[in-house]
């Protein structure tokens, strides 16, 4: 099957799996969202350390997907792999160094003799929840607006700023779409206690939180989505030659069809009906609308950026050494056979909802929290 | 042209994620061995539907999960630094190496974070048969990830499957299943689970003593004991016997790292493995002395386990720089010459492709296939460039081997006095447990340092050197970041001591 595949479909093939990682990342902001609100939802030592809990089971499937989506990125184009994370140096750098204090603050964070003490493993978590949802953001604008770096001859990077990579969170339009993010995890987040916690006040301040930060999301989400639009693309034609196009991201937007204005407008609309069930209709299935709804729509933003003949990680700086789906990817038979690995997929995203819903089918409650074992 | 870096900027970039990895492998062999004891023992409590097994596994899982956030924690910048600190290698082997890390994500490491989740706070949320599937799920997804990270290490050791790609001047998988099944990777992946395995049992073993010592937990702790000293006792057994095949594979692929691993200068017939002796420190390379002092060695051992044949030939680090026209063995120096004409020859083809001259493009072409292979070689200005650090790679092997014989001992006493239970009676056992409850670490870190100190200079043996592997950075900015990650991961391990002495210290609730 894959091995039939032509190198061309095989590349746009990989840019959606890798787009499918991409925003399955931030459905799970939602841990991060969380991480941000202990102390606005929890009044009390009992509730926040209910809210840590309840949060704290999910945060290594977001770490996972972290790590799979790198892993699945040099698998499949090695040059991004090569140039960005040895250019952008200090960008990724800061937002490892974010995942490593969450992987130990939910276990270290009640344990006795934990050395810095429960506030300092707490605080961890919310500078991770914030500084982690960010940092992805403005990563991921570069792939909008671009970096200065250069690729020679023989595909070795030279990063042009000597901020290695920081200088993207001083540009007011990565900036935006990082902000939006941190107020949609912060939206996730709340709707994730509300689907899992049995307690009223929990869930009441919970619904404020969702609706403060949808408030808080929709301006810098919309006025992201608006410079997108409007801005000039990186557009690489057929003889492999980069140039700016008027209006590129709003091309792909409705050439894309279903794939692009579809799926986008499907995923806006179930986001905003999230917000709209959990607080007016007082459900508590709002994560699941909102949640797929994020993920539609982050979709989207990764097809605009790879798909259809543009350039998804451009430099500014020396254009013609923007990387392309076709110019960084791995050879035919490596993605062909990254291809048959990847049936493999929806049998692993199976068996992670079984054990979801195993795990959730009871609500998380104060007395679980009280008599539990192994706690965070 | 391509860029040579820095050399202080290489050694910070090595610096940093030998940092990482030796953080790293503090953490992960107590997470690979300690679930499937742990695993055993839910099997038992689901056998037997004792509470005592129940309250017996959840001490274990309380110290497994202290351990564990800190091994994902350094886990996941292992993964990026190969970008980060190792661009250029990241795309010249990108085509091959990427595959497997992004395979392990897929199988293994989703694998293990459902599982562990159910592992950790299951109990009271699913059954009990399905909390003892995820307990074995949990185990297998982490062995699962070592084989994948260890398929791609031993891709680096020994890389088959393979072929350069001119026009993109980088390195192409050719072959999957030959990478899959590289004996360098099958080697090692049993070598490394299984020193794992060991490295957890000595660990369940020594805090165990420990509380027999103390006469605290007694039965748990003979439990304990009896299930590691078992598991631990197999696992040391398979090492050892194992130790042959992996001698092998190294002297076939690696000659270097053998003779560095041996001190070995001059090659031999019927070569013998050394018993007492060590790196004579006056050796000066190609000066025709021996390299060892004293040097009390058992005759055609180590022509045995080079070649499978008591007289062959071993060669030494002086015929592998120099060469050994005698034994068939190419000196560097001759290497180094073909590698630069293979490099000119890629050169001149670029140089013809980019003029459209298609006759020179094939003529650089052929010139190329005929010393590609040497490419790697070109990057060399020395042939003595080629020795890696011979006393860390002796001295880290001769310890690894001797804390390996130790922990046969170890264990097989261990089991035999479970068995009769006369533990209580032989407290220097028990004392001797305590002190090597974290040796098996030790030896594991020490088999890293000889695996991948004594592949130097290489990144990729005989392909691509580290110092073309890096990435372009300044060294201010890696040594910015080394520093700052040794601070953290510094704090990190002093807390995870820190409560893991105090969860020891609090023992087990309700045995």
């Amino acid at each position: 099957m894959f091995s039939s595949m032509s190198l061309v479909t095989l590349q746009n093939y990989w840019w959606v799996l890798d787009s499918v990682l991409g925003a399955l990342l931030v459905f799970f902001f939602f841990v991060q969202g969380g991480q941000t609100l202990f102390w606005q939802i929890g009044k009390n030592e009992d509730e926040k350390t209910l809210l840590v809990n309840t949060i704290g089971r999910k945060w290594e499937l977001g770490f996972t997907t972290l790590v799979t989506f790198g892993g699945a990125m040099f698998a499949s184009f090695p040059l991004f792999y090569a140039i960005s994370f040895g250019g952008a140096y200090f960008v990724w750098m800061a937002i490892l160094l974010t995942y490593i204090l969450q992987a130990v603050s939910y276990e270290y964070r009640k344990k006795e003799d934990n050395t810095l003490g429960q506030k300092s493993f707490e605080s961890f978590l919310h500078f991770h929840g914030v500084f982690s949802v960010l940092l992805i953001g403005v990563a991921v604008a570069t792939f909008f607006s671009g970096s200065e770096f250069r690729v020679n001859d023989y595909n070795q990077g030279t990063w042009m700023n000597t901020a290695k990579g920081l200088e993207a969170a001083l540009n007011p339009f990565n900036m935006l779409l990082g902000i939006a993010l941190v107020f949609l995890a912060r939206v996730l987040g709340a709707m994730y206690f509300i689907n899992s916690i049995d307690h009223d006040e929990i869930i009441e301040r919970s619904r404020k939180q969702v609706l403060i930060n949808t408030l808080l999301f929709l301006p810098f989400f919309l006025g992201f989505v608006g410079w997108l639009l409007v801005r000039d693309g990186f557009a690489v034609g057929a003889d492999g030659v980069i140039s700016m196009v008027p209006y590129k991201y709003l091309t792909n937007l409705l050439e894309l069809h279903f794939f692009g204005i579809g799926l986008f407008l499907i995923g806006v609309v179930l986001v905003l009906l999230g917000v709209f069930v959990t607080v007016y209709k007082e459900s508590r299935r709002g994560i699941w609308f909102s949640g797929f709804g994020s993920f539609l729509v982050v979709l989207v933003i990764f097809f605009l950026a790879g798909l259809n003949g543009t350039a998804f990680y451009p430099s500014y700086t020396d254009l013609q050494s923007s990387l392309t789906i076709y110019n960084a990817s791995s050879s035919k038979y490596t993605l062909g056979i990254m291809g048959y690995v990847s049936i493999a997929i929806p049998f692993v995203a199976g068996y992670i909802t079984y054990v979801w819903r195993m795990m959730n089918k009871k609500d998380m409650t104060m007395e679980e929290i009280k008599s539990e074992h192994e706690l965070y | 042209m391509i860029e040579v870096f820095d050399p202080s900027m290489v050694n910070w970039a090595r610096g940093q994620f030998a940092l990482t990895i030796l953080y790293h492998f503090l953490f992960v062999p107590l997470t690979l061995g300690m679930t499937f004891i742990i695993a055993i023992m839910e099997t038992l409590y689901y056998k037997t539907q004792d509470e005592f097994w129940k309250n017996t596994v959840q001490f274990w899982v309380k110290l497994l999960a202290i351990n564990f956030a800190i091994g994902v924690a350094t886990g996941i910048i292992m993964e990026f630094e190969f970008g980060t600190n190792w661009a250029n290698y990241s795309w010249f082997v990108g085509d091959i190496f990427g595959a497997p890390l992004a395979i392990e994500g897929i199988f293994a490491f989703f694998m293990e974070a459902t599982f562990f989740a159910v592992v950790f706070f299951g109990r009271n949320r699913v059954t009990k048969r399905f909390q003892l599937m995820s307990t074995w799920f949990a185990a297998i997804g982490s062995n699962l990830s070592a084989l994948w990270i260890l398929i791609a290490n031993g891709w680096m050791q020994n890389p088959v499957g393979t072929t350069f790609n001119l026009d993109l001047a980088r390195n192409e998988m050719t072959d999957f299943f030959a990478i899959v099944f590289n004996p360098s990777a099958s080697v090692r992946f049993v070598h490394v689970i299984s020193s794992a395995y060991i490295a957890s049992a000595l660990f369940v073993i020594g805090v165990s003593s420990w509380y027999l010592l103390k006469n605290r937990h007694v039965r748990f702790a003979k439990a304990s004991i009896m299930v590691a000293a078992s598991f631990g006792f197999l696992a040391a057994i398979f090492v050892a016997t194992l130790g042959d095949q992996s001698g092998y594979t190294v002297a076939q692929t690696q000659p270097m790292k053998m003779a560095a691993m041996e001190s070995l200068y001059i090659g031999e017939r019927g070569a013998g493995a050394l018993v007492l002796g060590y790196p004579d420190p006056a050796k000066k390379l190609g000066d025709g002395s021996k390299g060892i002092a004293i040097n009390i060695e058992i005759p055609y051992l180590l022509s045995i386990m080079a070649n499978r044949d008591p007289y062959s030939f071993v060669p030494g680090i002086e015929d592998l720089v120099y060469g050994n026209e005698k034994e068939g063995i190419e000196g560097v120096a001759s290497k180094m010459r073909k590698g630069k004409m293979a490099k000119n020859a890629m050169f001149d083809y670029k140089a013809a492709k980019s003029k459209k001259d298609e006759v020179g493009a094939t003529q650089a072409k052929q010139m190329f296939e005929q010393y590609g292979n040497y490419l790697g070689y070109a990057h060399f200005d020395n042939p003595e460039e080629l020795v890696p650090p011979v006393g860390i790679v002796f001295w880290s092997f001769h310890i690894m081997v001797g804390l390996g014989v130790s922990f046969i001992m170890l264990t097989a006493l261990f089991l035999f006095y479970s068995r009769n239970n006369k533990l209580m009676k032989k407290r220097w056992l028990l004392h001797w447990g305590c002190w090597w409850s974290l040796m098996g670490i030790l030896a594991i870190e020490l088999g890293w340092i000889v695996a991948e100190v004594g592949r130097q200079p290489w990144a990729v043996q005989d392909l691509l050197p580290v110092k073309i592997a890096v990435s372009n950075l300044s060294t201010g900015n890696v040594q910015f970041t080394f520093f700052g990650f040794l601070i953290l991961f510094t704090i990190l391990a002093v807390a995870e001591v820190r409560i893991m002495l105090r969860a020891i210290k609090n023992g087990p609730e309700g045995v």
